[in-house]
């Protein structure tokens, strides 16, 4: 049975502490892709909707047009909730990270 | 339209960035504090300053010109500037703060061990610091001449002396505070004027703007050869990875407190760019209100400028524009002094220490050298300001994204979360992204009009500049297992491990 926490083990570059370092920094890389796609689909959707659906061109909401809310409104607080929910979901990983690296 | 509360209004934001400047210089004892502000900046007063910093010529004036003149399609501008943050976020903001190094080139340097990249990553800092210095001078020079008449190189020379005494008088710190500030006057003089605008153009009936159908719909082509998806494709992608390339824009990840704070920045800084970039198209949309085509001999950058006086004489338009004017301006001076700062930072380190040190036998005053950098770094963007035909303020910007996101982007992503990343696969992507970007550019900058796939592919050289540096650096490394930095478990250990975990041996001492 280990009596040391794994921490010493990053810290001095076992093969343990690789091993380690690895799981983290891959759950984070998923988690930082994922992001990165959702992003990537939430942008190509209003072309895509805009082509398949040429009603929505013309269709507008209190007097601003379509493309104008999506591109110039909705953006942005869709952006601000994926950064705050990415946030969460990164300090979630590091602090079960450390619980686990910290215990003896 | 000589207008003296504008001038007012200019002169007020330059002393105030002066005087706060001031107060920074009695602060600053260190030459830590020079650079990063001692890191204890908090995460609000951090993404203040983050997004003072980043507010440019472009956002404000630029952005609002180019929609005007092209329709909802330049919407993806200030998207791009935006999502630029979402994707440093969550690629670097965390690792970079855990870095410990102060610049681009420090980090460089310490993720791979090489003088050789250090040097290449600081001709790059000070080759995009340039580049995006050019429009600011180019658009504080055009709204002093719309507002006072000045002669054209006034604007640039105001900002130009401003910004190397607040550099060279408090470095870090004070600009830390200054740009906290000057992110909150800009929303304010670009937000009041737009409320008063609306309202009197709903009194007036709410006409419509005068646009062609083209002016709404999204990826439609400008010109009977253009490219308009491939177009967008590459700005969007030049923007979202070139901010994490930006000098200035990493530089202030170093003053939070440590990796989550970095995060949390990041968040705050999404909600204040969103705010800010609500705005513009209202400028835009007004504009083809009472402009359906611009006059003979205006620019589309002035047009922000130019609304309020249409819409109301007197005072009340007066007032409204030397708000704008003044917003203007502490866009100009904060997003050139960042630059500036790097700027600075580099030519201090790099080219000026190490020679003043030689030559009095290494008993220098760090300060001074910090001082006599600070002028060389607004000098020489200024002067280029003035012999470069100006291509419009946030199509230079534009270039200045794309070159920062083939060369220090795919530098980033790789060395953050690639272990196989080697010293000449590093070199070999900065080489090859740097100068595919780099000529694309000048050739754009000096050839005028290519037209057709040439003209597109040139002029937005990010779609395929940064995925052809990537790709080389890959391959290379994969050649060159040999040279792949010793050091590198104990850096991805650094840059990933959550500080609460105590290392003893992998932490740098703060």
């Amino acid at each position: 049975m280990r009596s040391r926490p794994v921490a010493k083990d990053l810290d001095e570059q076992t093969r343990l502490g690789a091993v380690y370092l690895d799981g983290l920094m891959r759950a984070q890389l998923r988690l930082s892709v994922a992001v990165l796609a959702l992003t990537t689909v939430g942008l190509s959707a209003l072309p895509v909707v805009l082509t398949l659906v040429p009603a929505t061109r013309g269709l507008s909401v209190l007097g601003i047009r379509f493309p104008w809310l999506v591109l110039g409104v909705a953006v942005y607080p869709s952006a601000w909730f994926l950064a705050r929910w990415y946030t969460r979901q990164a300090e979630r990983i590091e602090q079960d990270f450390t619980e686990v690296v910290e215990s003896p | 339209m000589s207008n003296p509360l504008s001038l007012a209004a200019v002169v007020l934001v330059c002393l105030t960035t002066l005087a706060v400047g001031g107060l920074g210089l009695r602060l600053s004892r260190r030459t830590s504090d020079f650079y990063v502000a001692g890191r204890t900046v908090s995460p609000r007063l951090n993404a203040s300053a983050i997004g003072g910093e980043y507010l440019s010529a472009a956002s404000f004036l630029g952005v609002a010109g180019l929609i005007y003149d092209q329709g909802v399609d330049m919407v993806w501008l200030p998207v791009g500037y935006t999502l630029g943050y979402l994707v440093l976020l969550v690629i670097v903001a965390a690792p970079m703060r855990r870095s410990g190094a102060y610049t681009l080139p420090d980090f460089a340097e310490a993720r791979l061990g090489s003088r050789a990249i250090r040097l290449v990553s600081s001709a790059l800092v000070i080759g995009i610091g340039c580049l995006y210095l050019i429009p600011q001078f180019q658009g504080a020079s055009l709204t002093l001449t719309l507002v006072t008449g000045a002669p054209a190189w006034a604007g640039g020379f105001v900002v130009m002396v401003v910004i190397a005494l607040a550099v060279g008088a408090g470095g870090m710190r004070s600009i830390t505070l200054v740009q906290a500030m000057q992110y909150w006057i800009k929303l304010t003089a670009l937000a009041v004027p737009a409320f008063v605008l609306l309202a009197l153009w709903f009194r007036s009936g709410s006409p419509s703007p005068q646009v062609d159908p083209s002016w709404h719909v999204p990826l439609s082509p400008t010109s009977p050869d253009d490219h308009p998806t491939y177009r967008t494709v590459s700005i969007v992608l030049a923007l979202c990875l070139g901010t994490m390339g930006l000098p200035h824009v990493l530089v202030r990840y170093y003053t939070n407190p440590d990796g989550v704070g970095a995060r949390r920045t990041t968040v705050t800084v999404i909600a204040l760019l969103g705010t800010f970039y609500l705005l513009p198209p209202i400028y835009a949309a007004l504009g083809r209100v009472a402009y359906p085509t611009l006059p003979a001999g205006v620019g589309s950058d002035t047009i922000v400028l130019r609304l309020p006086e249409t819409f109301v004489d007197g005072l009340t338009g007066q007032l409204l524009t030397a708000m704008l004017a003044g917003g203007a301006f502490a866009a100009f001076l904060s997003t050139a002094s960042g630059l500036a700062m790097s700027v600075t930072g580099v030519i201090d380190q790099e080219l000026l220490r190490p020679r003043l040190a030689r030559f009095a036998g290494g008993d220098v005053p760090g300060i001074r050298g910090f001082r006599i950098s600070a002028v060389l770094a607004v000098l020489v963007p200024y002067v280029l300001s003035r012999v470069a035909e100006p291509l419009g303020l946030a199509t230079t910007v534009g270039l200045a994204f794309a070159l920062a996101a083939a060369t220090f982007a795919p530098l980033i992503m790789l060395g953050v979360w690639w272990r196989r990343l080697s010293t000449w696969g590093a070199m070999a992507g900065l080489l090859v992204g740097g100068t595919a970007a780099l000529g694309s550019i000048m050739t754009t900058m000096v050839v005028d009009d290519l037209g057709g796939w040439a003209g597109a592919i040139l002029a937005n050289p990010a779609m395929w500049a940064t995925p052809l540096a990537l790709a080389t650096a890959v391959i290379v490394s994969l050649a060159t297992p040999g040279r792949i930095p010793a050091g590198t478990t104990r850096t991805m250990v650094r840059l990933h491990t959550p500080e609460r975990v105590a290392l003893a041996r992998s932490r740098l001492p703060e």
